[in-house]
């Protein structure tokens, strides 16, 4: 398989907690991944390797046919792996327009205007080109929600990883946001995406990985994995013998 | 489609604030010919302390790394004046940047060291990194050891005849330098670097996710203003014209007024050193037959600062009159709204 990111026997574990245990996957290019399981399953611990702001145990992380196991979060970054994240980090000094600025000169590389042209393009996909001037330190959630993929698009990313973007939205906001991640998809970009809001995942994504303790417990097609025994007995606590 | 958003940096008042800071700095290259002889001095050691809380500044308020150990750097560079021009003969004006050269390959070493530590003990770190400065110093005995030396009254001579020549050339160099140092960081923190420096400031996990290197960033910021501050350091002390380790290395000129002039002025941004280092000066001239009650003064005045306006006088000023001497954010202006 052409795999655009794959893990091998990727481990990760603080003292007795393991948040990753043994996990093996690969994502193909132009793929739509998501990734659901419980609080606590370690979903983050996960982006958290692939990005390089944590470093496993053991096992490998191979993304273009390159293993980026040792590699620095800024050098993945630069080389096309982009993260929203769960708990919205903003430069809160900056403005919503800086904010993506940073994003388009340090790992996309532009400069001057191609830079602005494409940050004000960007802002205007994510719908946040009205407050380009506001300081992101005073921003409501969801526009807050709004800049983390703005930055993660800024970066040109080949591969987004989307942490719990739709978590907090209403419904209006949330089909707005399906569309948009729909159109970034169209545009080729591979997707992971962990969600909890499940509809707007399944909206979206072609496969489904299903992560509980550390463990990859269901990898396959969304509707089957669903309805498995495992992704029941785990959100239901059903045990399927009953 | 058209795109009808343009981006820039100039405020709407632009052309006031410019045609002000050239009569400003105008004014001021043309001191030596108004002021008189104790002013044109003041004037001098102004420039020189709006220098050093610039740089302090730019690492404390742009890339986090609060040091209360720049005095190494001074009194590096004062001692680097002296060693070259006396030992080697070397010119005074073209020691300034050798002390510079030195100061920064210094500041490599010392980066590696301090860079291992994170917020106070970074602080803690740098300040005890200057201690180990000023002991080594009172080592050597051909610089004095302990008590210190003199620059000799030839080398004085050398630089220009008159003492009026060598007071306007030493106001110059000081303006020169402060002048040169602003425009420096000003430039710096405008071009891609300096938006890096400033993401790294707001929050260091997005800024490393987002492909900034870190560690790289903070560490050119770091030698670059260990070079500058030790150039700062080598023109005080030819001001002096006398150098001791305790002189050269006291942490309560060089680096606690520093700290003071920028946090009443507004860290984090170019104008607040600048004027919170004429308010320093005015405190000082007006307070100094206090005593002790002056520096209790000066404490009292932060702490209300800290208190009130944590983003300093320029901080208010800024939010009360919309203006910028250093634009330094990015507008997006919508064309069709705004015409």
């Amino acid at each position: 398989m052409n795999y655009i990111l794959s893990v091998s026997d990727l481990s990760k574990s603080f003292g007795a907690v393991t948040v990753a245990d043994e996990q093996n996957f690969g994502v193909t290019q132009g793929e739509a991944l998501g990734i659901i399981g419980p609080n606590g399953a370690g979903k983050t611990s996960l982006f958290n390797l692939i990005t390089g702001t944590l470093a496993p145990t053991s096992g490998t992380i191979t993304y273009c046919g390159e293993s980026i196991t040792k590699q620095s979060a800024a050098l993945r970054c630069k080389k096309g792996i982009a993260r929203s994240f769960q708990v919205p980090q903003p430069f809160s000094g900056m403005t919503v327009f800086e904010n993506a600025l940073v994003a388009a000169t340090q790992a996309a590389n532009l400069r001057g205007q191609a830079a602005y042209d494409f940050c004000i393009k960007v802002l205007e996909q994510t719908e946040l080109l009205a407050k380009a001037n506001i300081v992101a330190g005073q921003l409501t959630l969801l526009d807050r929600k709004r800049l983390e993929l703005t930055r993660a698009l800024c970066t040109k990313p080949k591969l987004l990883l989307l942490d719990e973007i739709a978590g907090g939205l209403t419904e209006s906001e949330c089909v707005s946001l399906v569309d948009t991640i729909k159109a970034i998809h169209a545009e080729g970009v591979t997707i992971i995406w962990i969600e909890h809001v499940v509809h707007a995942l399944l909206a979206v994504v072609d496969r489904l990985i299903v992560i509980d303790f550390g463990r990859i417990v269901a990898n396959g097609n969304p509707q089957q994995t669903m309805n498995s025994d495992q992704v029941r007995e785990i959100y239901l606590g059903i045990d399927a013998d009953v | 489609m058209k795109n009808d958003n343009t981006v820039r940096f100039t405020p709407k008042n632009y052309v006031v604030t410019a045609v002000l800071l050239a009569i400003v700095t105008a004014a001021l290259a043309a001191a030596p010919y108004w002021l008189g002889r104790a002013d044109l001095r003041l004037a001098g050691e102004i420039m020189l302390y709006i220098s050093l809380a610039t740089l302090w500044n730019l690492l404390a308020g742009y890339a986090g790394l609060v040091s209360v150990g720049q005095q190494a750097y001074v009194g590096l560079g004062g001692y680097m004046l002296f060693a070259f021009t006396i030992f080697i003969g070397v010119p005074p004006i073209l020691a300034i940047p050798i002390a510079g050269v030195i100061g920064a390959l210094l500041a490599i070493p010392v980066a590696f060291l301090v860079f291992r530590l994170r917020g106070a003990y970074f602080a803690i770190g740098t300040w005890v990194i200057a201690e180990v400065f000023r002991l080594s110093f009172a080592q050597i005995s051909a610089l004095g050891g302990g008590s210190g030396t003199s620059i000799p009254a030839s080398i004085v001579k050398s630089m220009a005849e008159t003492r009026a020549a060598r007071e306007s050339l030493s106001y110059w160099l000081a303006f020169g330098l402060a002048a040169f140092i602003i425009l420096f960081v000003y430039l710096y923190l405008r071009s891609s670097k300096g938006l890096a420096l400033t993401a790294i400031r707001d929050n260091e996990l997005a800024a490393s996710s987002l492909g900034i290197d870190i560690w790289k960033t903070k560490f050119f910021t770091y030698v670059v203003s260990a070079a500058l501050t030790s150039m700062v350091g080598a023109l005080i002390f030819l001001q002096k014209l006398r150098i001791s380790p305790d002189a050269a290395f006291s942490v309560n000129d060089w680096t606690a007024f520093v700290i003071f002039i920028v946090v009443i002025g507004g860290i984090g941004t170019i104008e607040g050193p600048i004027i919170g280092a004429i308010i320093f000066f005015a405190l000082r001239e007006t307070l100094a037959d206090l005593g002790t009650g002056y520096l209790i003064t000066l404490g009292v005045v932060a702490i209300i600062i800290m208190l009130k306006a944590p983003n300093g006088i320029w901080g208010i000023l800024r939010d009360r009159f919309d203006i910028s001497f250093f634009p330094l954010l990015y507008r997006v202006e919508n064309q069709k709204q705004d015409r």
